[in-house]
């Protein structure tokens, strides 16, 4: 007599559902992960407005249809598409389609106490490092992660060994390649040991008329007194869809630093989870957004003081021209433990659009006492007495407006250590202005 | 011709129920002269420079402004600063992140290329802004850092004196570049001033006290009030108003 009480599942999510019928059977725990997974999509399906974490980046709307699973991408053409950050000297490794390509990437002579594996030879011969996969957990159902689990196959799995420095950056250049419509889940794992230290980068981009999704999660699990710098550049396709998923647990005395620079998409969400477990860490998570057109690009952060004396830094820059939407939501929570918790944030955003649209939700969830916590959201137009000073002197509107916003933005990218990739990334950043007109 | 000619010029504050502030103003000013404009607070002084340099925040109800004989106000803020009018700011904003290097690089070219001239090759633009920010005492830090960022009032002043210096107007407008100056600010910024006097340039050196025309001496002193020049004379009459006051004029108006 138990009616069973079903929800009205959309045409994508009963097209992910059947997508994530067909999992391989294993026994292994790789594939209880999947399962699990699957079980969970299944059960909770696309989020909406109503689930507070998508409140402003309604999945189950946005995402109207579920495109099949690519299939292998042709080197040739991987190769023609994976522009981004070739001018930056460091070891790249191209995935296309979700799947390292061998035959593009940088795989001889690594550096002592560095391994680069993919995951996909990594389940092949039953590597233990696979049991560090799925270690870092969000703490709550997460829609893109869920199906990232599910129906990742390939992706880079790299170690860094304790107490080794890697000077020359890993670029992982994610790119897409095909003509029709298909969905890529790339699923990475950055183990960085005790004491070392990596920079490591991350860049998307695809065909700009084909309405693909680009879902890729990566893991990064930080030693004790480890140095880990995350840059990561987003330009996939104006019809695509991307969803990321970034998670951090960041050992004792250990310094990360993670820098989101977000431009392409139509639809974008950039998730970060940091789990700060060791003491005394200290994590930055900056980031920029460039939106035009009707884009939509969403950053949201959880950052997770589980135990006393850490700092979190976080400062994000969006521009909003035409019609695009912004969202910005960050939550800091402080365990009752995490006395002497320092966690700062802020969203700042520049409106060139009259149509644009911003939406900032700062959260801060505090249990302990004796704690240090702030968080600030501004937004506006661009301010008209500095614009008339630059016109003053002779400087056209549109090229006053160039200099402004990328003094905006700069604020943001100069947070980028690395020169090379920090100089990268002010070129794009002037690409995207130049392309303003 | 003149080089500026302003006639009867009247202008408000932008907006419905705008306050007019000026009212019925006229001034001729030649190449090679500089003009003191003095007036009590409130008479109009700082709203002239803006209109001249084109702020949008006015709307001019009558008269006319013309530069070498061509209407200056239908033209564009920067096009305006091409056509070689320069305002030295009373308050200059700081710009965080825009380099003061790039900014005046970029105001420069910006500036030739309207007038259809070549670009500044690199090393001729370094060695220009080392030599006159040289003579006014601005530091390579200085030039490093964002537009006027961390600048002190006298530093701000210098800068805008440089930013002069370099793009080379032919009509500079100096909206009280004294105020804020101590004794030896204000004679660094002089200097540079009256080394850019020359026959092709004309100055409008706005000021409330006569201090200044001590060390930039005009050809021409003009007192306004409420929005017109009420009196017209020669460098003495800086000196006679530095005695009585403004009073004289305000009681004429009550």
């Amino acid at each position: 007599m138990n009616a069973e009480i079903r929800p009205i599942r959309t045409p994508a999510e009963q097209a992910l559902i059947a997508e994530l019928g067909g999992l391989p059977a294993g026994t292994d725990r790789l594939a209880d992960l999947r399962r699990a997974a699957a079980r969970s999509f299944e059960e909770n399906g696309l989020p909406h407005r109503r689930v507070e974490e998508w409140k402003y980046t309604d999945l189950r709307t946005l995402m109207r249809e579920a495109t099949p699973v690519a299939g292998t991408a042709a080197v040739a053409e991987a190769d023609a598409r994976a522009r981004l950050l070739r001018e930056v000297e460091a070891r790249r490794i191209v995935v296309a389609n979700g799947a390292v390509v061998p035959e593009l990437s940088d795989l001889a002579g690594l550096e002592e106490g560095l391994t680069v594996t993919t995951l996909a030879a990594a389940i092949a011969s039953g590597d233990e490092v696979l049991s560090r996969v799925g270690g870092i957990l969000p703490g709550r159902y997460d829609a893109a992660l869920a199906l990232n689990t599910a129906l990742a196959r390939d992706g880079v799995v790299l170690t860094v060994a304790p107490g080794v420095t890697i000077e020359r950056p890993i670029h992982v250049a994610h790119v897409f390649a095909g003509d029709a419509a298909a969905a890529s889940y790339a699923r990475s794992l950055v183990v960085v040991g005790a004491g070392a230290k990596l920079t490591y980068v991350e860049s998307f981009e695809g065909p700009e008329a084909v309405a693909y999704q680009a879902n890729a999660a990566t893991e990064f699990v930080v030693g004790d007194e480890a140095h880990l710098d995350v840059v990561r550049l987003q330009e996939d396709g104006a019809s695509a869809f991307h969803l990321a998923t970034l998670l951090f647990d960041v050992g004792r005395e250990a310094q990360v630093h993670a820098f989101t620079f977000g431009l392409g998409a139509g639809v974008a969400r950039t998730s970060l989870y940091a789990t700060l477990s060791g003491e005394s860490s200290q994590v930055g998570f900056n980031g920029a957004s460039l939106l035009k057109g009707r884009q939509h690009a969403d950053s949201t952060l959880f950052v997770d003081h589980q135990v006393p004396g850490c700092e979190s830094r976080e400062l994000f820059k969006t521009v909003l021209d035409d019609s695009a939407r912004g969202v910005f939501q960050g939550k800091i929570v402080v365990r009752q433990a995490a006395q002497k918790t320092d966690g700062r944030m802020m969203s700042r955003a520049l409106v060139l659009g009259e149509d644009a649209e911003m939406d900032n939700k700062p959260e801060l969830e505090i249990f302990a006492d004796d704690v240090q916590c702030g968080h600030g959201a501004t937004c506006g137009d661009i301010d008209e007495e500095l614009l008339f000073y630059l016109r003053a002197r002779g400087i056209p509107l549109k090229e006053a407006q160039s200099l402004l916003v990328q003094a905006f933005v700069g604020e943001a990218v100069e947070t980028v250590e690395h020169e090379g990739l920090r100089e990268a990334l002010v070129e794009r950043a002037e690409a995207w202005l130049k392309a303003r007109g | 011709m003149a080089m500026l000619e302003i006639d009867n010029l009247h202008a408000k504050i932008d907006g419905e129920h705008g306050k007019e502030i000026l009212k019925g103003l006229s001034l001729k000013v030649n190449p090679g002269e500089v003009h003191a404009i003095m007036g009590p607070n409130g008479s109009g002084k700082s709203t002239l420079s803006y209109i001249l340099a084109g702020k949008e925040d006015y709307e001019v109800t009558d008269g006319s402004v013309t530069l070498d004989g061509e209407d200056l106000l239908e033209m564009e803020i920067d096009e305006r600063a091409a056509k070689g009018v320069f305002l030295a700011f009373q308050y200059p904003v700081e710009v965080p992140g825009v380099a003061t290097m790039t900014f005046l690089r970029s105001a420069l070219n910006a500036q030739r290329k309207k007038r259809g001239e070549e670009e500044i090759s690199t090393p001729d633009f370094l060695r220009l802004v080392k030599d006159k920010a040289g003579h006014l005492g601005i530091s390579q830090d200085m030039l490093k850092r964002g537009v006027n960022v961390g600048f002190s009032g006298g530093e701000k002043k210098r800068a805008e004196i440089l930013q002069m210096a370099i793009l080379e107007p032919k009509l500079c407008i100096l909206d009280e570049t004294d105020s804020g100056l101590d004794i030896d600010a204000l004679k660094i910024v002089s200097e540079g001033v009256n080394a850019l006097r020359s026959p092709d340039r004309a100055m409008i050196v706005i000021t409330h006290y006569q201090r200044l025309l001590n060390h930039i001496v005009p050809d021409f002193v003009h007192v306004m009030h409420k929005g017109r020049i009420v009196r017209s004379g020669g460098k003495e009459l800086a000196l006679e108003l530095e005695a009585n006051g403004y009073a004289e004029y305000q009681q004429d108006a009550a």
